[in-house]
């Protein structure tokens, strides 16, 4: 066979648009990095202790479950204080942020979110001791949810 | 939205052994709209979003988040809180203009 199958070229493309659509990603750059900034009073968080469940394609970007969850005893000696959810391809970065106490027994929260494209999600959980944890996922979405 | 619509408030279980943990699924319509769309004649439509949402059981906030426009139309919301007392379970959303819309549920714990 010569050249390139039909195939490859399709994969290749695709490649391609993924790595074009990363690289115009800052030019959409909201601000999302200043909320999270914010939030933490520049501290760094670490990865980890939060789970954010999103679906890994969301047809349908006017509302998309999501769940975000942290790992902690939640005892008055520690729990989870607040929980920020930011996207980085959404006008405005900021999504919602949950407020738990020791009497939410559990840190657990679940919503429906809008998302305009394909992006990252971000969640920051402060903890009561002035740590910060986080995760991030990326969903990708095939029709945008803010009514342009 | 003019017409304050009920919301949809459903808790796992009524009666709970303290220490239990319950779950809270709530729905209230509203059309949160984003401030980011436009009419016909090419207006912004002004921001209209339910902005906070608190839950308390007996008079002491267990859970509560702030909303902003990348919450959904008809916001659905989730979550629990550890059965202490028994006593009203009070979920009040906050609008943009100041309204607000309550629903209440009651809960027993043993």
């Amino acid at each position: 066979m010569n050249g390139p199958s039909r195939r490859q070229v399709l994969a290749g493309s695709a490649g391609a648009l993924a790595i074009a659509t990363l690289g115009v990603a800052p030019a959409h750059a909201n601000n999302a990095p200043d909320l999270i900034k914010a939030f933490t009073g520049g501290k760094q968080a670490t990865e980890g202790k939060v789970k954010l469940d999103l679906p890994e394609i969301a047809e349908n970007g006017n509302t998309v479950p999501m769940t975000v969850s942290v790992e902690s005893p939640m005892t008055d000696a520690s729990h989870v204080t607040d929980v920020l959810v930011v996207g980085d391809g959404n006008p405005n970065g900021g999504m919602v942020t949950f407020q738990f106490s020791p009497l939410s027994g559990v840190a657990e929260a679940n919503t429906r979110i809008r998302l305009a494209a394909t992006q990252n999600i971000i969640a920051v959980a402060k903890m009561n001791d002035g740590s910060f944890v986080m995760a991030s996922k990326q969903v990708k979405v095939t029709i945008g949810g803010c009514g342009g | 939205m003019a017409t304050a619509a009920k919301p949809r408030i459903k808790l796992d279980k009524k009666e709970a052994r303290k220490g239990d943990i319950v779950e809270v699924k709530a729905l209230v319509a509203h059309i949160m709209e984003t401030g980011q769309r436009k009419d016909a004649q090419g207006n912004t439509i002004p921001r209209k979003i339910i902005n906070k949402f608190a839950c308390t059981v007996a008079g002491k906030q267990v859970f509560a988040a702030s909303f902003e426009p990348a919450v959904s139309a008809n916001p659905y919301i989730q979550f629990k809180f550890k059965a202490t007392e028994s006593g009203p379970v009070v979920l009040t959303w906050t609008d943009d203009d100041g309204s607000t819309i309550v629903g209440e549920e009651t809960i027993a714990v043993t």
